[in-house]
């Protein structure tokens, strides 16, 4: 069937050798931060300039006078000044207060709590996304991991020697929706585009997939400082598809450390000593808990003095104690990875290979759980810190067309709607393949209702409240009709980047409404255009310039639509449209070479005006062939 | 189709024009012969997509290579560096690729999908009861067994019983379906669906049973 056939990737045009900007892979992560580049599939982790580690440590330093330090220099002033510095800010992107977990009571973050807005009632307020306070600034989140961002694309441009403007980053394959747009948000202000969020362990598999010829059905476990990841993918030659992924967005190594630091305070308790920790000793002691983690690794047992307040005590914690504390949380990824595989509808005898990612899969504890449930070594031939930001690197080189290498990847938490009685209607399952578009329909529920409350919430419980909400609008100009006459569809569509956009149409009337959906835990749009200005970033620059790369990418591929056509129709090109076009190409040729953007806009629209005789006589001839086509078929049968 | 110029070579679905040479392109066509533009996603069946005949009793794994193959032309993530149009489309088009593999994928969406091409709405959508009794019952029994089986084994059991139940189901579902007995179909894939929901939710309590 002609229909069918497909034109081989790589025929298409690349876009001009000018416009092709170098693209990194960023593993944005919540203890640890790598940057990677790729080319021609080989790709290399980005060092500075005097070399030392790939490692950029995900900590940010805010000094008084206004200096922004980020990476170790920052983790080394938590001792000092602790109150100045931000680490694990990644465990609060598109997150609310209620989401933070505390030590012992006391945040390990110094958060703002937001004030209501004056005569709304608290209790009825929306949660927003938590503010941290740092020093004399008042911060988001997303200005924290933008530092981080802005940091790591300085290290990409002294590495290259060149501007950075692109990116792939990478999140947690269970980030919901408020998360990654979160991170998509922290980009644009460090200046970043982003080409696609793609999924830490689907990073992680092309990574490894690629490097070792890997075919077959592989589970990615990754469990790094903040977030569980687990995800069970198909390779097979140039193409990563993932068939179900679960985890925890706020289970990892910081967990194991406040389950350290617990102990430590319990013990303390036992010997009568009562502590009130405030947030920076509270970082400062889950430094220590987790230097006492890291060394259990190759130790069986470490002995540590704890300071809290001038009151010294000493403590020995053996990695069998260790193992006990953090046996529940091992088990729980166990029991996520069980549900995982079953979603898939797999036994763990099914899977070829096990890879392992994230530096708490250094933990023995894991480890051993992980090869007794697949009853196989999981694959160590791995760098468990860097096969993210590589993965992140290869999908980079693939969207800006150097490479054919596909991701297939799926939404991790379905997506629902509040209905009577605050229960979820689900509208996208969990685990469906993006990117996807589905729609539903819904009824008015009360004589002449003119309008809509639309909320849509992500999780997989039924009731409302336990799921998480991501945003809610009002349909409103539905016209008066009887209870359960209209019909209003609904409809979301989840994008690659697995971010979602709904839209409703009241259907008998066709009532649209340009929907303005408010994100519950987003930033809105005045804070984003503050936060830009104030960030220095030429916001209105870079727009203008994407416009006009935008028209340049356009035009191009103007020209050669029509140059094709004359290529496969030259029989209908009489000499006047011929030369009408031609002028028009050289035109449009001089104007792209410029940067007026309007110009170009116009000269394209031009030249689409000088084709279309050319394009018309083409039609005419289409339509009449199809007719002969169908005389001959009916004549044939 | 006997003139065999690439011009004439439509499915009977009719030309459209092309958004970005302007010239003739066939309806159903995911890319332009003429410039290579990819087009809107038109109103193309599932099996024509994938190539193969109208039976229930689909060759899945065929399916599945046909569709990385396509999903590797009209993924997004080919269109990166292009225009919003452009990037835009292959949404749309990534999207109704998903969709119809996985509506051919899953049985019970295959023989609604099915019914429905035939012109008979299947019974049990969303909101609708349904009133079986037989079915009902049978059901219920289920429920129960599934609320008492206490230990991991136990629902093993369960898990493995309602497998080989769905399984033979499916079967009877491919024979009425081929067979056009769509009456028959509709009761037999309401049957399909309960299994399949009982399976899931017994695999569910395994998993909470394993986390307590
Ligand atoms: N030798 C070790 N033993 C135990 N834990 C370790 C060891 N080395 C690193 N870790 C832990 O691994 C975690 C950091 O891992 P990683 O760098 O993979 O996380 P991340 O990518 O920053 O986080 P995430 O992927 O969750 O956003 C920290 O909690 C760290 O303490
Ligand atoms: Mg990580």
């Amino acid at each position: 069937m002609a229909l069918l056939t497909i034109h081989e990737p790589g025929q298409t045009p690349l876009p001009h050798e000018e416009e092709r900007k170098l693209a990194v892979g960023i593993d944005l992560g919540t203890t640890n931060s790598v940057v990677a580049m790729s080319r021609a599939e080989k790709s290399e982790v980005l060092r500075n300039p005097d070399g030392g580690s790939a490692i950029v440590p995900s900590v940010v330093h805010y000094a008084a006078d206004g200096t922004v330090t980020v990476g170790e220099a920052a983790r080394d002033l938590i001792d000092s000044e602790a109150s100045q510095v931000v680490s694990s800010v990644k465990r609060l992107m598109g997150r609310g207060l209620e989401d933070v977990k505390s030590v012992a009571g006391t945040l390990p973050y110094h958060v703002e709590i937001p004030e209501t807005v004056a005569g709304s009632d608290a209790a009825t307020a929306e949660p927003q996304m938590v503010r941290l306070n740092v020093g004399n600034r008042v911060l988001t989140p997303v200005e924290v991991s933008a530092d981080i961002l802005r940091a790591l694309k300085a290290r990409a441009e002294a590495a290259l020697e060149q501007d950075v403007e692109q990116a792939v980053i990478t999140v947690p394959a269970y980030f919901d929706d408020a998360a990654r747009t979160a991170t998509k948000d922290a980009a644009k202000l460090a200046g970043i585009e982003v080409l696609r969020l793609v999924n830490e362990p689907t990073a992680a598999a092309l990574a490894y997939g690629l490097d070792n010829g890997a075919e077959g059905l592989y589970a990615v476990y990754d469990l790094g400082g903040g977030t569980f990841d687990i995800s069970l993918l198909k390779m097979q030659k140039g193409v990563f598809q993932v068939k179900s992924t679960g985890g925890d967005a706020a289970l990892g190594g910081d967990d194991f450390d406040h389950a350290i630091v617990e102990h430590i305070l319990a013990a303390r308790k036992a010997d009568g000593i009562d502590d009130t920790i405030d947030s920076s000793a509270a970082k400062r002691l889950l430094k220590v808990a987790r230097a006492i983690k890291e060394a259990l690794t190759e130790r069986d047992q470490i002995d540590v003095a704890v300071d809290i307040n001038d009151r010294e005590t000493t403590h020995s914690i053996t990695r069998t104690g260790f193992d006990a504390m953090i046996a529940k949380m091992v088990a729980r990824t166990v029991s996520i990875t069980e549900q995982v595989l079953d979603d898939a509808d797999v036994l763990p005898e099914d899977v070829k290979g096990v890879v392992l990612v994230g530096g708490s899969t250094r933990v023995p504890a894991v480890r051993a759980a992980v090869a007794s449930l697949f009853e196989q070594d999981p694959l160590s031939n791995i760098d468990p810190d860097e096969v993210v930001a590589v993965g992140a690197a290869l999908q980079a080189e693939a969207l800006t067309g150097g490479s054919d290498n596909l991701l297939l990847d799926v939404i991790p938490l379905s997506l629902g709607l509040e209905t009577m009685g605050g229960i979820v209607e689900k509208v996208i399952d969990r685990n469906t393949p993006i990117p996807v578009a589905k729609g539903q329909e819904f009824t008015t529920y009360q004589d002449g209702q003119s309008a809509m409350m639309i909320h849509v919430v992500q999780g997989e419980r039924e009731m409302v409240d336990q799921c998480r909400s991501l945003a809610r609008f009002v349909l409103s100009g539905i016209p008066p009709m009887a209870a359960g006459a209209a019909r209003i569809r609904v409809t979301f569509q989840v994008d690659a980047d697995g971010l979602l956009t709904v839209s409703a149409r009241e259907e008998t009337t066709g009532t649209e409404q340009e929907v303005a959906v408010k994100p519950t835990y987003g930033i809105n749009e005045t804070d984003m255009a503050n936060m830009l200005r104030d960030s220095m970033v030429n916001a209105r620059g870079d727009m203008e310039l994407r416009l006009l790369t935008e028209a340049r990418v356009e035009a191009r591929r103007n020209i050669l639509a029509v140059q094709a056509a004359m290529k496969a129709d030259a029989e209908l090109l009489d000499a006047d449209d011929e030369g009408a076009i031609a002028a028009a190409v050289t035109e449009l040729e001089t104007a792209m070479a410029g940067d007026d953007r309007q110009i170009i806009n116009d000269l394209a629209e031009a030249l689409d005006t000088a084709s279309r005789p050319f394009a018309e006589k083409r039609m005419d001839r289409g339509i009449r062939r199809a007719l002969a086509g169908q005389n001959v078929n009916s004549v044939g049968t | 189709m006997t003139a065999a110029s690439k011009h004439t070579a439509t499915t009977g679905n009719g030309n459209k024009i092309c958004w970005s040479c302007k010239g003739p392109v066939d309806a159903v066509a995911l890319f332009c012969d003429t410039c290579g533009a990819i087009q809107a996603p038109g109103q193309l069946d599932h099996f024509a997509r994938f190539e193969c005949a109208r039976d229930f009793n689909v060759d899945i794994d065929a399916i599945e290579i046909q569709y990385l193959k396509q999903q590797q032309a009209l993924h997004p993530d080919r269109f990166a560096t292009k225009s919003a149009r452009e990037k835009a489309l292959s949404q749309q088009q990534a999207a109704s690729l998903n969709e119809a593999f996985e509506t051919l994928k899953n049985p019970v969406s295959r023989a609604e999908y099915m019914m429905r091409m035939n012109g008979v709405e299947p019974e049990g959508g969303e909101g609708q009861t349904v009133n079986d009794p037989a079915l009902l019952m049978e059901a219920m029994e289920m429920r129960e067994a599934l609320d008492d089986a206490g230990d991991r084994a136990a629902i093993d059991t369960i898990i493995r019983d309602v497998r080989k139940m769905a399984r033979d189901c499916e079967k009877e579902v491919a024979t009425a379906i081929n067979g056009g007995a769509y009456d028959a179909a509709r009761k037999l894939t309401t049957r399909l669906r309960y299994l399949l929901k009982m399976a899931q939710e017994a695999r569910a309590k395994k998993a909470r049973l394993a986390a307590a």
